[in-house]
């Protein structure tokens, strides 16, 4: 590690102040930043510890649920409404890395997780855009059967390794942020970037931004939702291919539906091609997997990767079933 | 403001980088928790903060301002082991032992997070209140935890002899 000054924030703005100056990081549970900085691949100047700020889920007025960016990963998923009113996310949440780190991650750190492709941790044997902007890729001609299928570019196919942006993509989330021009809210769903001829800018956070917390919306029919991780072992791996879920169906019909994947982008999915094919539709196989195959004819896989295309399409499909109570 | 490690006040590094488990294991002579990966994969620097099992090797020192600190040693003594420990002599828990400070430190959370009702991966309902104790229950619970020398089974029998009825 290279040396660095350590600090805590006493509140929100004391900490967007402090953000302000140039090598300044956020530290939360330290689980990815602290890691990277041994690997010397993060050398901020300055921690600012804001893991002790906004640690509180709280009921909304609108019935949706704020949860503090400082809210560590077991505490998310073992809330009660979480579990009942949203039981994808406890579910994304339980899937991810083991529960010495979940004890540890906090809410917003986990969405500044960066991508665990080899080459970019490799920094003295390999290339990588990422760490060092217009070097080159080598993942794209080396290892990648965990790479991305979807969204990537000549410049970075890594993927996004959270499980619990993909349950907050699925659920409308919208992420809450504090700078020095104030506060001001953003999608979930546009709060990642795809990687571009600019992979290094994964987020549209500017400098000193603050996340305070990610707030969900109602979403009675998110009840009976749920997550599925699809991994080369049972339990602490990262993602090939998951998929969050929810589905609301009426007489029969698909009357509205949530599908986020993970594992296959650049940031968490949004399938909303997936998604536009299904509303209306009668609530079966041939219908999952019609709008299935559509999210994934955008799938431009590499040579070890390309079995992430059926296998995300199978996963849709058997989630979906799952959820609608009918047999795949 | 000074750490509490097994009931003393220390005082936190005057460097940052020193991790937890370096302060552990290299300034205050507590050996019991070992660095294997260093970089979070491995669960053999597990050790209790405020009770909750994390990994000392991904803490900086300087964090631990006002918290409280439990390792192995503050569990159990070569002269009286605490009775997890006796267990896993009796059940073959380990091989070499590598592993152990941090399976015990992680196995002794694990069981107040299943009395709590914390739900896993392997839960059937989420929503329950309620978890089941189960060997496939245990196995996922202890997943952060490698042991190079396959001892899972003697550890889950280990943890199963001693921590049931805790746990119900």
């Amino acid at each position: 590690m290279t040396p660095f000054k350590y600090t805590r924030a006493s509140d929100a703005a004391d900490a967007v102040r402090k953000g302000a100056a140039t090598g300044v990081k956020f530290l939360g549970g330290g689980t990815n930043l602290v890691d990277l900085m041994r690997e010397t691949i993060e050398r901020p100047g300055e921690l600012v510890d804001v893991s002790g700020l906004s640690t509180e889920i709280v009921e909304t007025d609108e019935g949706g649920l704020r949860i503090g960016a400082g809210v560590r990963n077991t505490a998310l998923a073992e809330h009660r409404r979480v579990r009942t009113a949203y039981p994808m996310l406890t579910r994304a949440m339980v899937s991810g890395a083991s529960a010495q780190i979940r004890n540890m991650a906090t809410v917003g750190g986990n969405l500044l997780q960066r991508t665990r492709c080899s080459y970019f941790y490799d920094e003295d044997g390999s290339r990588c855009n990422k760490r060092v902007p217009g070097e080159g890729c080598d993942a794209i001609e080396g290892f990648h059967r965990g790479h991305a299928i979807l969204g990537a570019s000549d410049a970075c196919i890594a993927v996004h390794p959270s499980d619990m942006c993909v349950a907050l993509a699925a659920l409308d989330a919208v992420v809450h942020i504090e700078g020095a021009k104030g506060a001001r809210t953003v999608p979930l769903v546009d709060f990642h970037c795809l990687p571009g001829d600019r992979p290094d800018i994964e987020t549209v956070l500017e400098p000193g931004d603050l996340i305070t917390a990610v707030e969900l919306p109602p979403m009675p029919f998110a009840a009976a939702s749920t997550y599925r991780k699809v991994r080369d072992r049972a339990s602490y791996a990262f993602a090939l291919v998951s998929v969050a879920a929810a589905i609301e169906i009426e007489d029969g019909q698909v009357r509205d539906v949530r599908i986020a994947l993970g594992g296959v982008a650049h940031k968490p999915w949004r399938a909303t091609r997936a998604e536009a094919a299904l509303r209306g539709a009668p609530a079966g196989e041939t219908a999952f997997a019609g709008a299935a195959a559509t999210e994934l004819a955008g799938a431009r896989p590499l040579a070890d990767n390309a079995f992430k295309v059926r296998l995300a399409e199978r996963t849709i499909v058997s989630v979906l079933c799952e959820l609608a109570g009918v047999t795949a | 403001m000074s750490i509490t490690i097994n009931g003393k006040a220390v005082d936190p590094p005057e460097d940052p980088r020193v991790s937890l488990l370096d302060l552990l294991r290299d300034h205050l002579a507590l050996p019991g928790a070992k660095m294997g990966c260093n970089q979070g994969a491995c669960g053999a620097c597990t050790v209790l903060v405020d009770g909750e099992r994390v990994l000392s090797c991904l803490t900086l020192a300087a964090q631990m301002e006002g918290r409280s600190v439990t390792t192995i040693e503050g569990i159990g003594s070569p002269d009286v082991l605490a009775p997890l420990q006796q267990a896993f002599v009796e059940h073959d828990g380990f091989q070499c032992g590598y592993c152990t400070p941090g399976q015990i430190c992680s196995a002794l959370a694990m069981v107040e997070e299943l009395r709590r009702g914390v739900p896993s991966h392997v839960t059937g309902d989420v929503s329950s209140e309620a978890i089941a104790f189960s060997s496939e229950e245990l196995r996922e619970r202890m997943s952060g935890n490698l042991c190079r020398c396959g001892a899972y089974n003697g550890i889950i029998d280990a943890i199963t002899a001693t921590c049931r009825e805790t746990a119900e």
